[in-house]
């Protein structure tokens, strides 16, 4: 078991790798085709302050009068070493934003992700054992509209309704405006993450449910329920001894298998909300041309995407036993 | 009184036929068949003649655009949905076709307890174990673990509890060793001689009558003829159905010659005798109207040349 | 028939079949298009013009969805902004399929080295948030409508090729397609005769299940701001800005143009799930 672990981790980091240079090549060689002058974006409004010479030395600091594969190699290389550079925009390490804005987002995520894993799969459930009945037909229709429904928008409806109107909850932001950061609570922190935890998990319950549902069916379609059926098995004893973990590893397969939806979801959600997380920063440096930043978030964002499908598979591979033991009869 | 009778039991399917136009497809007509307790019936037919279904109905186990009429009836009463939820893996039991029957990611032993049984149906499992000389390590497998001679024992075994008074077997011998043939029919037999009602479905006819007292031999969805077992001998001439002698003569050991023609398809409307086509005695008579069930020489019968 | 399995669902007295839903699905979503498309062309410009003299009002029979801040009528605006999503959305989805089926062709008929690069290309691609590559595009591209669209078009193709390319791959081992490699097809021939005639419903379907996820990601990324100019009336864009009047309690300006475009969405993606179900084997008879 030790060892089949420690060659699946090592295969998987040797993917890893292969895959965060193909990403930082593309998005390298993207950043160097592109007609926008980095140089630009640096000086932003200053820019009547700026004269020619200054200009180049600004070039030549960023090295960007050097040619492309020369840049890239430098880049790789420091980036090897952990220094992704210098943010433009916040002139701080890049390493030092992500590293922050990342314990934001990853709570952010981490609460929307468990909220609408167990909404959904429960959602799920219940659709499919009562399929066909008016609660199955709501809860599919939910999760068709929701799938076809911006996150934006669900975001904005949430704020109007429950910080606007309401006011039971704050409008956006990470933390109170204006207070000192010792005097932040933890149930200041909650307070702003629940509208756009909300947000995310709205969204996020409809994959799940919809495909539970469908595997659900499946599994009580199947010729082993309907063996269970023939003896004498019914309910709720049938549902959790014969279909509850047919359709739960799927369900957490799948789950693990959306980081990439969440981070997306998470970029609109923290934009609407003005949520300090990766999203935001994103944005933000997109926007404004922040080039090492949104190098550093690209690599980020797919390192995070990554480990979702690694231990996705890592799940599939490991606890399905018609996987696992076929695995272990083969050595 | 037979234990298990049905009378006018048909199947229908509903299908697509054109564009968004629906249809039901009657795969199953007007089928008769009676089993008493201790009886061992046997159903025979080529593929696709409906066994299965039968054996499906009764378990009220058919897909979701399956209707049936006709009736069930079970110890003198109708076998309605809320009598069948009693009676299911209790007194009522089916032995699957195949390993796909189990749930691939439940232990066997784990899976074959239900929610029906009580601490001595649990010990009498395990006893089952023993007496199919499975060894106890089976019921720690998955069942894709399972080798096909194992996978036949557990399936029967689940059946086997003393409570069960009647085995629906659903092609239980294929693929079988022959000594394993022969372990499952001494099974069936002997859980017969306990008192059970055993219907065997199977295309195998050999294995059929070496246990069954009596065969229905099943054709394009209706049952065309019921004999003892010991009818199936010789050259057939004791059967009183022609495709029931052909089939018989189609074996290795008695001629070997093959029924020329296809079965047909049931959905297609046919009038007259479904067999009639293929028949060499076939008259106009029997391609103008269905020939009723007649009872000849203590067996029924669907052909008016049957004597 | 007077004993059904009642183990099962009854479907009998369902009044409308897969079929003739699929075809009650299709004519709504077209006749949605429609109206947007010819809404979008009368309407022209005169609502969209600044009228101080109405600013913020409520909506009414007047101006259905109300007006804004600049006194334009939220209808125009939004039927606009819609159109526009649209347009965008089916450009960038029908240039994704074409690069789908290019991919998955390419994977299956130019042997073992293409098919691992194209694959591993499309693991690349789907590893990168969809929304992190548009928006790392729409940058590159320096905004606008062509980054929108070009982005659209390289984030949506992976998981259409990865369908493709497998069913391509199954075609490729049939018996016609080896006869006509044994024949001396070139690639291309076989490509183009033998497999792309079989995979058109799917490109179809793609295109179908496609096309609301592209109109999603536009709205969305005109809603960062990465898109279009303030000026063009681009849903995303409506939507950002009235999220600086919603403290002000003007629910209209987001109200109206978001259900809009959740209703053209829903619409099309109910009309490329029922098609997916009818290309499916398995819900044929249902």
């Amino acid at each position: 078991m030790l060892q089949r672990l420690a060659v699946f981790t090592g295969k998987k980091i040797i993917r890893l790798f292969l895959l965060l240079a193909t990403v930082s090549i593309i998005t390298f060689a993207l950043v160097a085709m592109s007609p926008i002058d980095p140089v630009q974006s640096y000086i932003g409004a200053d820019v009547m302050r700026v004269g020619t010479e200054q200009r180049a030395e600004i070039a030549a600091y960023w090295g960007l009068d050097k040619p492309f594969a020369e840049r890239f190699i430098k880049w790789a290389g420091a980036m090897l070493q952990g220094d992704m550079g210098t943010s433009m925009i916040y002139r701080e390490s890049v390493t030092k934003i992500i590293a922050e804005r990342f314990i934001h987002s990853a709570l952010l995520m981490a609460f929307a992700w468990s909220l609408s894993g167990v909404i959904g799969f429960a959602a799920g459930v219940v659709a499919a054992l009562k399929r066909g009945s008016w609660i199955d037909r709501a809860i599919t229709s939910y999760c068709y509209t929701l799938a076809s429904t911006p996150a934006f928008w669900v975001g904005l409806l949430l704020m109007m309704v429950f910080a606007v109107w309401l006011g039971w909850l704050p409008i956006g932001l990470g933390v109170p405006a204006g207070m000192l950061a010792g005097t932040v609570t933890a149930a200041d922190y909650i307070k702003h993450m629940i509208l756009p935890g909300v947000t995310l998990s709205v969204v996020g319950i409809a994959p799940i449910a919809l495909h539970t549902r469908q595997k659900l069916i499946e599994v009580m379609d199947s010729d082993y329920i309907l063996f269970a059926r023939a003896r004498g098995e019914s309910g709720a004893s049938l549902f959790f001894r014969h279909a509850l973990r047919n359709i739960a590893l799927p369900a957490i397969t799948l789950q693990f298998a959306s980081f990439g939806e969440l981070f997306g979801g998470a970029v609109l959600a923290e934009q609407v909300f003005s949520y300090p997380g990766l999203g935001q920063a994103t944005v933000e440096a997109g926007l404004r041309g922040d080039v090492p930043l949104l190098m550093g978030l690209v690599l980020c964002s797919t390192l995070f995407v990554f480990t979702g499908n690694a231990l996705a598979d890592f799940f599939y591979q490991m606890v399905d036993p018609r996987l696992r033991l076929q695995k272990e009869a083969q050595r | 009184m037979p234990l298990l009778e049905v009378q006018q039991l048909s199947i229908a399917f509903q299908q697509y036929t054109k564009g968004s136009r629906q249809q039901m497809v009657t795969v199953m007509e007007e089928l008769d068949l009676a089993i008493n307790e201790g009886e061992i019936v046997a159903v025979v037919g080529a593929s696709g003649s409906g066994k299965s279904l039968l054996a499906h109905a009764i378990m009220g186990i058919l897909p979701a655009n399956a209707y049936i009429s006709g009736s069930i009836r079970y110890n003198g009463e109708q076998l309605d949905e809320a009598k069948l939820k009693s009676l299911r893996g209790s007194e009522i039991a089916l032995v699957p076709q195949s390993v796909s029957y189990l749930n691939p990611l439940i232990r066997v032993g784990k899976q074959l307890q239900t929610n029906k049984d009580s601490i001595e149906q649990h010990s009498e499992r395990k006893g089952l174990f023993e007496r199919f000389r499975l060894g106890e390590h089976v019921a720690r497998l998955f069942p894709f673990q399972l080798s096909g001679g194992m996978a036949r024992k557990v399936l029967v075994s689940t059946a086997a509890l003393s409570r069960t008074r009647l085995i629906i077997a659903d092609e239980p011998t294929p693929g079988m060793h022959p000594d394993d043939v022969a372990e499952a029919l001494k099974q069936f037999k002997q859980l017969a001689a306990e008192g059970c009602a055993v219907l065997l479905i199977t295309h195998d006819i050999e294995a059929a009558i070496r246990i069954a007292d009596k065969v229905a031999v099943c054709y394009a969805g209706s049952i065309i003829e019921i004999a003892p077992a010991s009818d199936f001998s010789g050259a057939g001439n004791e059967l009183r159905h022609p495709y029931s002698q052909a089939l018989w003569r189609a074996l290795p050991q008695n001629g070997f010659i093959p029924i020329s023609g296809t079965q047909p398809s049931m959905g297609l409307g046919l009038q007259g005798c479904l067999f009639a086509d293929r028949c060499n005695r076939a008259v106009d008579a029997c391609k103008v109207s269905r020939q009723e069930s007649r009872q000849i020489r203590s067996g029924i019968v669907r052909c008016m040349h049957a004597t | 028939m007077n004993r059904t399995s009642t183990l099962y669902h009854d479907r009998r007295h369902r009044r409308w079949n897969e079929r003739s839903r699929t075809f009650i699905s299709a004519i709504l979503a077209l006749i949605l298009l429609a109206s947007i498309g010819i809404g979008s062309w009368l309407l022209g410009s005169s609502g969209l013009s600044v009228q101080l003299e109405n600013r913020n009002l409520a909506p009414s029979f007047l101006h259905l969805f109300g007006t804004d801040w600049l006194g334009r009528d939220m209808l125009s605006r939004t039927v606009k902004g819609l159109w526009l999503s649209i347009r965008v959305g089916l450009l960038g989805a029908a240039c994704s399929v074409i690069i789908a089926a290019a991919m998955g062709l390419m994977a299956a008929t130019l042997g073992q080295t293409a098919d691992r690069i194209i694959s591993w290309l499309i693991d690349v691609f789907l590893s990168v948030p969809h929304l992190v590559m548009l928006i790392l595009i729409a940058f590159v591209c320096g905004g606008g409508l062509k980054g929108i669209a070009i982005g659209i078009m390289l984030t949506h193709w992976p998981s259409l090729a990865r369908i493709i390319r497998a069913e391509a791959l199954q075609l490729m081992s049939t018996d016609y397609v080896l006869v006509a490699r044994k024949l001396g097809s070139s690639r291309f021939t076989i490509a183009m005769r033998h497999l792309a005639p079989h995979l058109l419903p799917q490109l179809l379907v793609g295109l179908l299940v496609l096309f609301p996820h592209a109109v999603l990601h536009e709205a969305a990324i005109t809603f960062l701001g990465l898109g279009m100019s303030p000026h063009q009336p681009a849903i995303g864009i409506i939507l950002s800005e009235s999220m600086r009047y919603l403290s002000t309690g003007m629910w209209w300006l987001a109200v109206f143009p978001g259900l809009g475009l959740l209703l053209t969405v829903r619409a099309f993606d109910k009309l490329g799930n029922h098609l997916r179900q009818l290309v499916d084997p398995r819900h044929t008879h249902l």
